[in-house]
């Protein structure tokens, strides 16, 4: 069953003729769906006021980046599931018990500022959902860092304030972290499921770990980054963490405490904003856990992560500029 | 044996299974031949012939332009009736000769050579040279060139490409089920010319028959190792192919000849057997007619200057739903909308593909800077750069990005979630640069 075709007809461009399926939406949504687990928790422990706030941070996200497209005249992108990311991400690092506002506010700042205002997806230097939090934070210190006990039941029931276990190491230390949690085990055991005060989605490292894994298992991230985090930090806290002098700290009530998991895995991870080569990935992820440690021992706030993310993204253009890939076939350096 | 590769690079479906089975078929000689005078790089041939002249088969009818140049003959018999400019696949317009087959199929003489390894290495050489034999698997650099290295270039290792990384195509798979013994005793006359003791085949892994019909022929050759190869793309690029096989790297702007080596495809090989042991000059070649947009995908020994249409009424026609005609493979190949274009020394693949399997060049996005790009590139540039400030018109930064060092695989384009033209963006700023 030949067809004639007319010469007309076909089409001629330039190689390569095949492209593989992988596009920017199906990478932003399969990113989105990897914290449905850490989402679902985020609901379980702390009810539908998770649904509410993550709900606001994506309305206002994709809000703010329609409307700055629409006055810059450019094409309208909310589809590709970037700003949709963005919200997910800006609401799972909000306590639960922000005021509508908060959510509101800082995903403008997050996709209108940080995103849009550099040039749109691909151009921003920080990571939006980053610099929105950091935004609210210092704007309301205190409704940003009231905290929920976690109830798995619905909003308002029984529902105290207290401190995250970073913040109460940080104020009382270790010991009197193990006289609320319990013995040792307990303490772990809870923090690797989530049962304690904190971000929405930050709580349950189990969660924030399957996604991680899904992520790993796709090739959507590589270890870089997270694990040169994590081992820094494991590393320093053990170091200097302690009171009793150096190598006293606990490693572990670190890497699974504040928004560590969430911010290796899934925030110092985003490709725009971190460095694209894998030996500069390292020294990025190594920079944050320095910076995590030094803001969680040393300085005034319990938590770093967000501020340590930050500060790499500002060194990104720099390490990619001076650890390129290497070029095959390139001759050794002499003498440089 | 774990399977030898390079760092890098990336696997899109081959889609060899359309014409891997299919044995290579004689294609009926054209009517018309329309053969150009330069199918090669380098200086294009000066005809030496007129119009009206009778030619004979295999007859000299394009006079080499120089050292970097390859003859060109004729492919049927019949009477030379025009010279004119066509279209070659590039978009370039090139001198033909156009013969008139007479369908008698005389011959030229040929000088016949059972004793061909009895030759001395330069007179095998000069066989070579007049058969205007060059590199097949698409380069088309004029074999005899790659046959002198300089006195200061020592070369220990002749190298067969039958990787055939570039999906679809099938050519060197079958000559080297179908001829095993041809192909071998073509990489022992380079082995001789290039007074060489190490000869490698390098196949990749899908192709598990022609590792096997060739392990055979190679069976009695303590000097000839058949190496079978990851199925990457580009793993026939020449560099990555000595990397793998021979873990030399060659050095950034320069050639394999300053590893040692000299790599010549399987098709080349086979037409360099024949040319010493016949004297028969290049005048057809294997070509795959494959992709979704052919009724009957095939391989054809057709002769150069066939008309593309010919081969592809052939293989049954288009199907419904062709849309895109590609000389070559996928990743490196030449679209074409005119279907007299001939088949020409380089032509190891007429490609139709369907609505379904080409990409549409769409609209593309920002770089997300995922690194995919750099990750895949086998050149261990970062693309991703190099098409952002091509794009932004900083020409002149891209030296710094190792520009020159890419040899447009493509690898990054096909991996790129943007739909990035990366690689059209780099050829676009390696002409704008100022080297």
């Amino acid at each position: 069953m030949a067809v004639a075709k007319k010469e007309q007809e076909l089409i001629v461009s330039v190689s390569p003729h095949i492209r593989s399926e992988e596009s920017t939406s199906r990478i932003m949504w399969t990113v989105t769906l990897s914290l449905l687990p850490a989402f679902a928790m985020a609901v379980y422990y702390f009810g539908p006021r998770a649904v509410y706030v993550t709900a606001l941070c994506i309305v206002g996200s994709l809000f703010s980046e329609w409307l700055v497209q629409r006055m810059a005249g450019k094409e309208i992108t909310i589809k590709d599931g970037s700003a949709f990311l963005t919200g997910v991400l800006l609401g799972l690092n909000m306590p639960s018990s922000v005021p509508f506002y908060i959510p509101l506010v800082a995903s403008f700042v997050a996709v209108a500022i940080t995103k849009q205002l550099f040039g749109g997806l691909g151009y921003n230097i920080f990571n939006p959902a980053l610099i929105g939090r950091a935004f609210a934070l210092i704007t309301w210190p205190r409704a940003m860092t009231t905290w929920f006990t976690p109830t798995a039941a619905f909003m308002g029931m029984d529902a105290t304030t207290t401190a995250t276990p970073l913040g109460i190491m940080k104020e009382e230390g270790v010991q009197k972290l193990l006289e609320v949690f319990g013995d040792k085990m307990t303490l772990y055991t809870k923090l690797l499921i989530g049962y304690r005060a904190g971000s929405l989605g930050e709580t349950s490292v189990i969660a924030l770990l399957i996604g991680a894994a899904f992520l790993l298992y796709k090739r959507y991230i590589s270890w870089h980054i997270p694990v040169s985090f994590l081992a820094t930090v494991g590393v320093l806290t053990w170091i200097f963490g302690g009171k009793e002098g150096l190598f006293t700290g606990d490693p572990i009530v670190h890497l699974l405490s504040g928004g560590l998991m969430l911010g290796a895995w899934f925030m110092a991870t985003d490709y725009v904003t971190c460095p694209s080569v894998k030996k500069g990935q390292i020294i990025f992820g190594i920079g944050c856990g320095f910076l995590t440690a030094l803001i969680r021992l040393k300085a005034g706030y319990p938590e770093g992560v967000m501020f340590a993310i930050l500060l790499m993204n500002c060194f990104t253009p720099l390490i990619d500029r001076n650890l390129k890939s290497r070029v095959f076939g390139a001759r050794k350096e002499a003498g440089k | 044996m774990a399977l030898l590769t390079f760092k890098g690079g990336v696997h899109p479906p081959d889609h060899k299974e359309l014409s891997a089975g299919s044995p290579i078929k004689e294609l009926e000689p054209p009517e018309q031949a329309v053969i150009p005078l330069s199918q090669h790089i380098g200086a294009p041939c000066s005809p030496a012939v007129e119009i009206g002249q009778e030619v004979r088969k295999g007859q000299l009818i394009g006079e080499p332009g120089g050292f970097v140049s390859a003859a060109v003959h004729a492919s049927v018999s019949g009477k030379v009736v025009a010279m004119k400019d066509i279209l070659n696949p590039m978009g370039r317009m090139v001198r033909s000769v156009v013969v008139q087959n007479d369908k008698k199929e005389e011959w030229a003489p040929l000088q016949d050579n059972p004793d061909y390894m009895k030759l001395s290495p330069d007179e095998l050489k000069e066989k070579i040279k007049n058969a205007g034999i060059v590199g097949m698997g698409g380069a088309t650099f004029p074999t005899h060139v790659k046959l002198s290295p300089p006195k200061e270039k020592p070369i220990d290792v002749v190298i067969i490409n039958g990787a055939e990384c570039e999906p679809y195509l099938t050519a060197d798979h079958r000559l080297m089920v179908e001829s095993p013994g041809e192909v071998l005793e073509g990489l022992k006359i380079l082995m001789k010319v290039l007074g060489v003791n190490k000869g490698y085949v390098g196949i990749e892994n899908n192709k598990p028959d022609a590792i096997e019909k060739m392990r055979e022929a190679a069976s009695s050759e303590p000097h000839i190792e058949i190496v079978a190869l990851e199925v990457k793309y580009p793993q026939g690029a020449e560099k990555m192919l000595i990397k793998a096989i021979t873990d030399r790297e060659v050095p950034a702007g320069g050639l394999p000849m300053d590893v040692g080596v000299v790599v010549q495809n399987v098709g080349t090989a086979f037409a360099v057997y024949e040319a010493c042991r016949y004297g028969k000059p290049l005048i057809e070649r294997v070509v795959t007619v494959t992709g979704h947009g052919i009724a009957n995908p095939s391989n054809f020994r057709a002769r150069i200057g066939t008309p593309i249409r010919e081969l592809i009424d052939a293989a049954g026609g288009f199907t419904q739903d062709a849309v895109k005609v590609v000389l070559g493979g996928p990743m490196m190949g030449f679209a074409v909308s005119d279907l007299e274009i001939p088949v020409t020394k380089g032509t190891s693949g007429v490609l139709v593909l369907s609505k379904s399997e080409y990409a549409p060049a769409e609209k593309f996005g920002p770089c997300i800077r995922c690194g995919r790009c750099i990750d895949a590139c086998p050149m261990g540039l970062m693309p991703s750069m190099l098409s952002i400030l091509s794009e932004k018109g900083f020409y002149e930064d891209t030296k710094e990005y190792n520009i020159f060092d890419c040899f447009e695989c493509g690898t990054c384009t096909y991996v790129c979630p943007a739909k990035r033209p990366i690689v059209q963006l780099i050829r676009l700023a390696k002409m704008l640069v100022k080297r």
